[in-house]
């Protein structure tokens, strides 16, 4: 529906141009971690253990030692002390943290923890040393049910805490007992959003290296955080912070499994120092499903109090959420991102919202596209659904009829947010008109009343979410250790080019065209000459990175002030250069001129000139041009919209198939319409594979059964049908660009409106809920389950 | 995942290839398009330490019609028995399975013969070489020997071609005049292998079903004759009813794995119906 065209003149802003980055990406002509190739260089390889839980009898690295082209093997004895990752934010004052290692000293603690490391001068003798390496285990009892866990004389995770509760947070909002008192009915469901593995294209990478000259140590890591990273590693390695430089080159994907401390990373770190050569690990796509953070896994007990007429009066909402064996960097915090946002678009007079972390021996849990939105959004579109089957009102009605409408924005929800704006009705009424939904309706109908093996759903999801991490002092109340600023920092060079230097870190979203465009509007330079600088410590120092679809709300917000900055440091060259006064210049598309006087002009790229030569400055003005901003958000930002889902389940196979989605977001001012395209379109892919593809399943043993990518299903395209995709345009008042967030809104709608599908399919027979994915298997077993007269 | 060293050799004719097992003795493989053995090498599963690589051996790469039977070299890939006129006309049963075997990357690398001799019980065309009585030319140090598909496939993974064999090419009988059929694979994402798979291929006279065949995927060991369903099928009259009945037993003493995708309750409950849809389809239903 985007049409692909280049720019030929007027507002960059709102054109869909293609992204110019994209020529390099699709050809593999850059430097991806891996391509990193520097003389010396040590192999590092890891050896995993093969069980959930057990204790470290005995290693013997003896034969891996002596083995061709090994230089070193190292296990938990010889870094004792030293941590693999950390959380900087522990989420209640009695939180039971966790020391996640290195390398393991005695003990095992999720299927792929690491017992020892291997150094070599080659790739492949690095990985055949680790089958010479003898390790002797003693298994302890693996955790792996949460609920379980929580029992008293579950086996521990971590037996010196005598505990397996990490935390409990709650946030009570309203008076819930009231609600349910003056409430005609509770509706009660348990939802369980299943545990995910994040599947970027490029498994992480990192190469350390000493540099030689100085004690800087070069660290290119595929990760989303380099700034944030680079402290993290000052901290747990205690190698100066100056000494280190973090370098993310391009980056293939991330998806929030780059939002991470990695402990393969503070293991390069620290062998590149202590051994002075180059270091460099590239993990396979197996060692990723055990060895990259996990995300989702909660299992969501959710009550919804209302009137019979479908007046929502108040909400419950009881999480249990699976840690994982240790805390990476926001393990607890990321089910609490969700936290403000269970009552989704709806206005409700109590939300009692309670979370409790629990440690299993499985793979950490963390970010994960969306971190805590789409779990929220999920228990509250399904729930909605739920009621309205309950109450016998149209899902959509019960929506209308307690969505917030238009005329009452700015609205303060029951958690507290004050949604800036939003038009629930203008993009529900666009979606309902490309989808059919009237006639899909009619067809379900007929499908019932003939009874044939193929029924059909409708699945809706009208949500909203919130991005632009964040405002700092917000992070602060959340006791969150760092803060939620972007900074940017634009210099006009001597030629006129222009170097864009942004503290966000892209890793596939087209930061480099979006970013050219904002400030080829502000600043009147053409986007083929701003050059986008990102990811690297050394060159963009100041930055918080990218993630929670930040980038723009945040950074946006920066990128313009310093624009605006630069523009006026110019003028008042400029004005020197026409001798005039400041307040008689102009600025338009580049070019100062004097009021009334246009033919009197310069440009600013002449500005830029003279700004190097600084030969003829005015008074007090410093030589060099440019401006720089660095920008704490007043708010967050809430994109929302309406998905719709058409399901034709087969009830004789349980195989589901997506017939038709229709999706109308509004992320407010779209700054690069086909870039917005793209993220709908991949997050409505990662949305739709939590419901219908994914899924991270563990035995009684604790051991990951879906370790490849035969067994953990990603759909390629064409398992997806053709989405049809619209926006409506509420400008954020809350951001000077009137932008919203869309990196995470097709992950976060998508997968209640299908999972809602499925459901309303087959309601008729009984089903008022299918585990996730809805494979053909948990669909039929439903469908039976329920015939046999149980509840599904 | 990163394989172990093993050392490699490209023989240009099947005797090349048999000495080279020969002088390999037990650890060595035969590598045709290599989408089963490079991944069991890559996870180090099996760790060979010879690889013969049989994709230019010029035999095992022809198809000959021989009239009433096509032989298939064992190193024509799934994307030429897809595509392959011969075939198409042939044993156009072959071709239709060929188009779902996984996706067109490995169609283009993967062989009929490599997949057969593999032996997953998941895969698609041992099927269909099963269905069609197949037989198999298989060469050794002492010459060549035919085997029948009934006597091929031993148990998971494991084919009666001995470890200093080599399979060389599939025979594959024409199925002729009045033959209807269908391949129902039932796989949760377009590449991904069969949960459940049923061949079907049926010979309807005057409203009856006077010859049926029906094979099954990943119902066992390896791919299975649905006897108790070819039995009641035929003589029976080709109707909806009649063919639901029949395939009713089409689980009948199977005995399906449970894995992530499907437990073996649900696998014979897929067995029924997707017998009942490949036959019904097959007889023109």
């Amino acid at each position: 529906m985007t049409e692909t065209v280049e720019r030929t003149g007027g507002p960059a802003i709102g054109r869909p141009i293609r992204r110019k980055e994209d020529a390099r990406l699709l050809t593999g002509r850059t430097n991806w971690t891996d391509n990193i190739q520097l003389p010396g260089t040590l192999y590092m390889s890891l050896l995993r253990c093969p069980m959930a839980h057990a204790k470290i009898i005995n290693i013997d690295t003896s034969a891996a030692l002596a083995a061709e082209g090994v230089v070193a093997v190292y296990t938990g004895k010889d870094f004792p002390e030293l941590p693999g990752s950390t959380c900087v934010w522990p989420v209640t004052d009695e939180i039971v943290m966790s020391h996640f290692p290195a390398i393991c000293l005695d003990e095992v603690k999720f299927g792929g923890d690491v017992v020892a490391v291997v150094l070599a001068t080659e790739k492949y003798l690095s990985v055949d040393a680790l089958d010479l390496i003898d390790v002797d285990y003693e298994p302890l009892p693996a955790v792996v049910d949460m609920e379980d866990a929580l029992k008293p004389g579950s086996p521990l995770v971590h037996s010196d805490k005598g505990t397996n509760e990490c935390y409990v947070a709650k946030m009570p909002c309203g008076d819930y007992e009231a609600a349910t008192v003056k409430a005609d009915r509770v509706v009660k469901r348990r939802f369980i959003n299943q545990r995910l593995i994040p599947s970027p294209m490029e498994p992480r990478a990192v190469v350390a290296a000493p540099m030689g000259m100085s004690d800087e140590i070069t660290i290119w890591t595929s990760t989303q955080i380099p700034h944030v990273l680079r402290v993290l590693l000052a901290l747990l390695t205690g190698i100066p912070e100056n000494n280190l430089r973090v370098v993310a080159p391009d980056v293939g994907g991330g998806f929030g499994a780059k939002l991470q401390i990695n402990r393969e990373e503070v293991l390069a770190v620290v062998l590149a120092q202590k051994l002075g050569r180059p270091i460099k690990w590239t993990e396979t796509r197996s060692e990723h499903m055990v060895g990259t953070h996990h995300g989702r896994d909660q299992i969501q007990d959710i009550e919804m109090a209302v009137m019979n007429d479908g007046t929502l009066v108040g909400m419950k909402v009881d999480l249990l959420a699976d840690m994982g064996a240790y805390l990476q960097i926001i393990t607890p915090g990321t089910p609490l991102l969700g936290m403000f946002m269970y009552s989704g678009i709806y206005k409700m007079e109590a939300l009692d919202f309670t979370c409790t972390g629990v440690y299993t021996t499985k793979t950490p849990t963390d970010a994960y596209r969306g971190a805590g939105r789409p779990e929220a959004t999920y228990a509250i579109e399904r729930i909605m659904d739920e009621v309205a089957f309950e109450l016998g009102i149209e899902p959509l009605e019960l929506r209308k009829k307690n969505w917030i409408k238009h005329e009452e924005f700015p609205y303060t929800q029951i958690a507290g947010l004050t949604y800036d704006t939003g038009n629930y009705e203008a993009a529900t009424a666009r979606a309902l008109e490309l989808f059919g939904y009237d006639e899909l309706r009619a067809e379900q109908a007929e499908r019932r009343a003939a009874g044939g093996p193929v029924q059909l759903g409708i699945g809706i999801s009208t949500f909203t979410e919130m991005c632009g991490l964040a405002p700092s002092r917000t992070l602060g109340a959340l006791k969150y250790v760092a803060g939620g600023w972007e900074h940017c920092t634009i210099r006009a060079l001597p030629t006129g080019k222009i170097e864009l230097i942004t503290g966000t870190s892209p890793h596939g979203q087209g930061h480099e065209t979006a970013w050219s465009q904002i400030a080829s509007d502000i600043i009147g330079v053409p986007v083929e000459d701003i050059e986008v600088v990102h990811g690297d410590t050394g060159r963009a120092p100041y930055g918080m990175d990218t993630y929670g679809s930040r980038s723009l709300a945040v950074g946006g917000q920066a990128i313009k002030l310093a624009g605006e900055r630069l523009v006026e440091k110019a003028r008042i060259i400029a004005a020197h250069q026409l001798e005039v006064s400041p307040d008689d210049v102009e600025f338009a598309h580049g070019t100062y001129s004097v009021k009334g006087d246009p033919e009197k002009s310069t440009t600013i790229q002449a500005i830029a000139f003279e700004a190097f030569t600084a030969h003829n400055l005015p008074d007090g003005v410093e030589p060099t041009l440019s401006g720089e901003s660095t920008v704490d958000p007043m708010d967050f930002s809430y994109p929302h919209g309406t998905h719709l889902a058409a399901m034709e389940v087969d009830t004789e196979t349980g195989q589901v198939t997506l017939r038709k989605y229709v999706c109308v977001d509004d992320c407010g001012v779209q700054i690069n319409p086909l870039i917005v395209e793209g993220q709908v379109h991949g997050g409505l892919a990662q949305g739709i594979a939590q419901a219908l593809f994914e899924g991270a399943l563990y035995d009684a043993e604790g051991n990951l059964l879906t370790g490849n990518m035969g067994d953990y299903l990603l759909p390629s395209a064409v398992d997806l049908p053709s989405f049809i995709t619209d926006r409506t345009v509420t400008p954020s008042t809350t951001h000077p660009l009137g932008t919203k967030g869309i990196g995470e809104a097709g992950a976060i709608a998508s997968t209640p409106a299908i999972i809602n599908g499925v459901v309303d399919a087959i309601r008729h027979l009984g089903v008022n809920d299918v585990f996730m994915p809805a494979s053909p298997q948990n669909v039929w077993r439903a469908i039976q389950t329920a015939q046999n007269g149980g509840a599904a | 995942m990163i394989p172990g060293a093993f050392d490699y050799v490209k023989p240009e004719t099947v005797e090349e290839a048999v000495a080279a097992l020969a002088e390999a003795g037990d650890d060595a493989k035969v590598l045709g398009g290599g989408q089963s053995l490079l991944p069991v090498l890559r996870l180090r599963l099996n760790h060979p330490t010879v690889l013969v690589d049989v994709s230019r051996v010029d035999e095992m790469r022809q198809v000959t019609d021989e009239g009433s039977s096509l032989l298939i070299g064992a190193a024509v890939t799934t994307y030429e028995v897809m595509h392959h006129e011969g075939i198409r006309a042939g044993v156009p049963l072959l071709s239709m399975a060929a188009g779902e075997v996984a996706d067109p990357a490995i169609r283009h690398r993967g062989t009929f013969g490599g997949s057969c001799a593999h032996a997953d019980p998941a895969g698609d065309l041992p099927t269909i070489a099963r269905v069609l009585d197949a037989e198999f030319v298989i060469a050794g140090a002492s010459g060549r020997r035919t085997v029948s598909a009934a006597d091929f496939f031993l148990d998971f993974f494991t084919t009666a071609v001995g470890l200093d064999e080599v399979l060389v090419a599939v025979r594959v009988p024409k199925l002729g005049a009045g033959w209807g059929f269908d391949y129902q694979k039932f796989h949760r994402t377009a590449q991904a292998w069969a949960i459940v798979g049923v061949a079907a291929a049926v010979k309807v006279d005057g409203g009856t079903i006077t010859e049926a065949r029906v094979a099954l995927t990943n119902m066992g060991a390896g791919p299975i004759r649905a006897a108790s369903v070819e039995a009641a099928l035929t003589g029976g009259a080709a109707t909806a009813d009649a063919i639901a009945a029949a395939a009713a037993s089409a689980a009948d003493g199977t005995s399906p794995t449970t894995d992530t995708h499907a437990d073996a309750e649900f696998r014979k409950h897929l067995a029924r119906v997707l017998t009942k849809r490949a036959v019904s389809t097959a007889a023109g239903l």
